[in-house]
């Protein structure tokens, strides 16, 4: 499938997929060549979070990273980008932690309209498929979430373009 | 979803470049028009604007819509193109994300080759 660039250290690539299953909800799926039990400590130890969540590839660099992964326990993340004014934040509360089957854990940086994230882990034959599914608490919130781009730090990022596009608007004038 | 968006910066910085172009994403901030409204305020031909906007249009900061002999001009994506390019831009987050677990998983795997799994539970 994806043989352009990942022949390096993974013998083959696994697909990423994303899809928008209902109003609400929003599913990302990928298969890891490992069991359950690793890519589960990979998603519950912050040393090792740090190691994956920022990616490079994306120029992000992850400024901290604190995650107290139990039921009530919360998480912290922050990171930048060059094109992000400022450091993007992610936070909110793990409600479930079942080894190597299932985390639970809301978003509240974006207050309210912030989605509730659970990822099953689920091994067959030593391959893990992750199945990561946001739930929104309206089709509204999930709407807005696309409308401002805001995944991933994506909305600070338009921002600028909007601070930008106003900057323009000044420097125009009346026209 | 950055690489998506340096393109999109990449694009806008090109039509922004321009002080027509920018003139009119003003105008239209303020209400939506019709490629011949434009075409007047700004004092040009119709090609010219056509032009303009197309310019616009592909950078992503312009949509149109022609309803019987009128084309209008409104500020921002489609609802649809919207969602589309959000949820590549979340792949791509997600799709980079996972290759570096990859390589996490990787040396997990070799650790606890090396321990003679002692790690249990």
């Amino acid at each position: 499938m994806d043989a352009r660039r990942e022949s390096e250290l993974t013998p083959m690539k696994n697909r990423t997929t994303v899809e928008r299953k209902s109003e609400r909800e929003l599913v990302v799926t990928r298969t890891f060549n490992g069991p359950a039990r690793i890519v589960f400590e990979a998603w519950t130890k912050p040393e090792l979070l740090k190691r994956w969540w920022a990616p490079k590839s994306f120029g992000l660099t992850l400024l901290s990273c604190e995650a107290d992964v139990r039921v009530g326990g919360s998480y912290r993340l922050v990171f930048s980008h060059p094109a992000a004014p400022k450091p993007m934040e992610f936070f909110g509360r793990y409600l479930e932690v079942t080894p190597h089957l299932r985390l639970v854990w809301t978003n509240e940086e974006g207050g309210e309209s912030g989605q509730v994230t659970t990822v099953t882990f689920e091994e067959t034959g030593g391959k893990t498929l992750l199945v990561m599914h946001d739930l929104y608490p309206s089709k509204e919130a999930l709407d807005d979430a696309i409308a401002s781009g805001s995944t991933g730090g994506t909305g600070e990022t338009f921002d600028q373009l909007d601070e930008l596009l106003l900057t323009l608007r000044a420097s125009v004038g009346g026209s | 979803m950055v690489q998506y968006v340096r393109t999109g910066f990449d694009a806008s910085f090109a039509a922004l470049s321009d002080a027509t172009r920018r003139g009119v994403l003003e105008q239209l901030g303020r209400a939506d028009a019709s490629i011949t409204d434009l075409a007047e305020k700004f004092h040009m031909t119709l090609t010219g604007m056509k032009k303009h906007v197309g310019i616009l249009e592909q950078a992503g900061l312009v949509t149109t819509e022609k309803v019987g002999r009128v084309r209008t001009c409104t500020l921002g994506l489609r609802r649809l193109e919207e969602e589309a390019a959000w949820i590549e831009r979340h792949r791509q987050l997600w799709d980079a994300r996972f290759d570096e677990l990859d390589e996490v998983v990787e040396a997990l795997k070799r650790r606890e080759k090396v321990d003679g799994r002692k790690k249990r539970e």
